[in-house]
């Protein structure tokens, strides 16, 4: 049998992430590739909403944000191991998208835009202004962990570095195979139908308000997860985590590598998470060239980067 | 023994009246056509029917049970399935997955199983695959299955739109002008395929300006004229009847046979 594009596409992204470490040139890297991890995480989950559905969302670094601050919040407060913290979160994200998510997804376009951006900017208002339990705009700091240790103690020895860049890698690929299966899944299908026309796919029988509302509910845990796994990373988080910028920043992300391509998407996360990186050395000249490259990559690769490439792979092959 | 009917059913957009007291039968294997010259509230009178607009006047009735205004996934549950004369096609999707669309209703589960790729999910996934393989098969696209739907003519995805709407193994379907677009032969194919579905018993509707085909595969047919229904019979006595060729005057002969519009 040959094999899936989605095996494909999980077996590439598997050795990439495998291989990519015996080219650093410092540990640095890791922590360069788990940021880069982390956002592949978020920008995985809009795929769904943006690339499947055709919904947009300016506010889901809100729930990074509630993501994050779960993570920093329940184990002191509740009692509870970072790691439930996580899945705390990831619920109750999961639950304000439900809720929030039916009378916002019946808007469209910029009217969905607005929307989402302002339920974004309520939750760092939120964040930065209830000094008192979240540490305010200063930010706060977040339990350790303790998986590494408790590796450690079973004979494998990771730097901490090393750790975080396989578990959010492993925490990524996860990712990308569940938004994989449901690309070619009946509610995969559905959500692409309702992309591309809405009238249509209601006279088939979906029930569009309830499959947007899914795809709404299943991006919010993605952008949660990616919250938690950077604030644990980080052992710090301040409200910027569910900050306008950062909102943007994972839409740009998506758009960038491919809106409809799971892969195309943590290219985007990928290359907008380096190209700063790399740009450094041109100094005050950095964000002009960065504004630069992302106009012309829009203009001439309309797809995004990674649709765009194999698209011309397929024409020339 | 009627499947659908509607009755007093109209619409106004503003200070225009579209569709005006229109009322009508189908039943099981029977083909309906409903005609009348360009902008005389066929399309509209489907959007009714379909769920797509709300009438303001009138009734729906189908097998029995009051639908007027029910939501287009309601009535797809309850077996009524439709075509658009402006295709309405998944374009960025390929023709076989436009045709498993189709099976919606019969595919769909839990999200979450879908997520995970359980068996459930994927075994839903492999009989729609084959269902719709079939499909495209009947309507001469098995070839094409792979390719990207927007790569087709537009003769390709009328038929992509009539396989799609009989992948919900419809009792009624609405086809609004599925042969515009079409050469000579790909119009005889959809005649034939519109035919051999009526014969499994399915209850059909049409929208169509091929007159021949109108006249050659209609058991009654509705005239439609300003949003009122003028005439309604046997195709025979329809086309004979002085009012209808009088509203086809200025267009075209109603048994000139070519296309209207
Ligand atoms: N959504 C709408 N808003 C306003 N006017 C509309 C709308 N839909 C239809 N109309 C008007 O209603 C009238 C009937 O249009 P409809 O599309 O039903 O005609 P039709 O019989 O299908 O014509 P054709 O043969 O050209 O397809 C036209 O005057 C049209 O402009
Ligand atoms: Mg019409």
């Amino acid at each position: 049998m040959r094999l899936s594009q989605k095996h494909l596409t999980l077996i590439v992204l598997a050795v990439l992430v495998a291989l990519a470490p015996a080219f650093f040139p410092s540990n640095f890297y890791y922590r360069i590739g788990a940021l880069i991890f982390v956002n592949g995480l978020a920008v995985t989950g809009l795929v769904v909403l943006i690339g499947f559905a055709g919904q947009i969302s300016l506010g889901h670094a809100g729930f990074a944000g509630i993501g994050a601050y779960a993570c920093a919040l329940a184990p002191g407060y509740l009692g509870l191991h970072p790691g439930l913290a996580m899945l705390l979160g990831a619920v109750l994200s999961g639950g304000v998208a439900w809720l929030i998510g039916r009378p916002i997804l019946r808007l469209k376009g910029y009217y969905l835009a607005v929307a989402t951006l302002g339920f974004g900017i309520l939750v760092s208002m939120v964040l930065a202004n209830e000094a008192k339990i979240t540490g305010g705009p200063d930010g706060r700091e977040v339990a350790e962990l303790g998986l590494r240790s408790a590796l450690a103690s079973i004979g494998i020895g990771l730097s901490n570095a090393q750790f975080w860049y396989a578990a959010t890698g492993l925490s990524m690929l996860a990712g990308a195979w569940i938004a994989l299966n449901l690309h070619d899944s009946p509610s995969g299908r559905a959500l692409r139908a309702l992309h591309d026309s809405e009238v249509a796919a209601r006279t088939v029988g979906v029930d569009v308000a309830r499959l947007k509302l899914s795809a709404f509910v299943i991006s919010a845990v993605y952008a949660s997860l990616s919250g938690s796994l950077l604030a644990l990373m980080n052992r710090f988080i301040t409200p910027d985590v569910a900050g306008f910028l950062h909102s943007i920043e994972l839409v740009t992300m998506t758009v960038f590598g491919g809106v409809g391509s799971v892969p195309g998407a943590i290219l985007g996360a990928a290359t907008l998470t380096l190209l700063p990186q790399a740009l450094t050395v041109l100094q005050q000249y950095e964000n002009l060239i960065l504004g630069l490259i992302m106009m012309l990559v829009m203009i001439f690769m309309r797809e995004g980067l990674l649709p765009s490439i194999m698209r011309r792979l397929k024409g020339k092959g | 023994m009627t499947l659908l009917s509607v009755d007093g059913l109209g619409i106004d957009f503003g200070g225009l009246t579209a569709v005006n007291d229109v009322g009508f039968s189908v039943s099981p294997g029977e083909i309906v056509s409903v005609i009348g010259p360009n902008g005389a509230g066929k399309t509209t009178l489907f959007n009714m029917i379909s769920g797509v607009y709300q009438p303001q006047r009138g009734k729906v009735i189908l097998d029995g049970a009051d639908v007027t205004g029910l939501a287009p996934n309601r009535l797809a549950e309850r077996g009524l399935s439709r075509t658009f004369q402006n295709l309405q096609i998944f374009q960025r999707m390929s023709v076989l997955e436009n045709a498993m669309t189709g099976c919606h209703l019969r595919e769909r589960g839990p999200v979450l199983s879908d997520l995970l790729s359980l068996p459930s999910s994927r075994r839903r996934s492999a009989v729609t695959r084959a269902r719709a393989t079939e499909l495209l098969e009947r309507v001469g696209l098995a070839r094409a299955s792979e390719r990207e739907a927007s790569s087709l003519s537009y003769g390709a995805l009328k038929r992509l739109e009539i396989a799609r709407a009989l992948a919900l193994e419809p009792r009624i379907l609405l086809l609004d002008e599925p042969a515009a677009g079409c050469n000579a032969v790909e119009t005889e194919e959809i005649d034939h395929l519109i035919a051999e579905v009526a014969k499994s018993g399915v209850a059909i509707l049409l929208v169509e300006h091929d007159m021949k085909m109108v006249m050659r595969i209609s058991r009654h047919i509705v005239v439609l004229d300003r949003g009122e229904k003028i005439a309604e019979g046997a195709p025979a006595a329809v086309s004979r009847d002085p009012k209808v060729i009088e509203a086809y005057l200025g267009t075209q002969s109603v048994e000139a046979g070519d296309a209207v519009g």
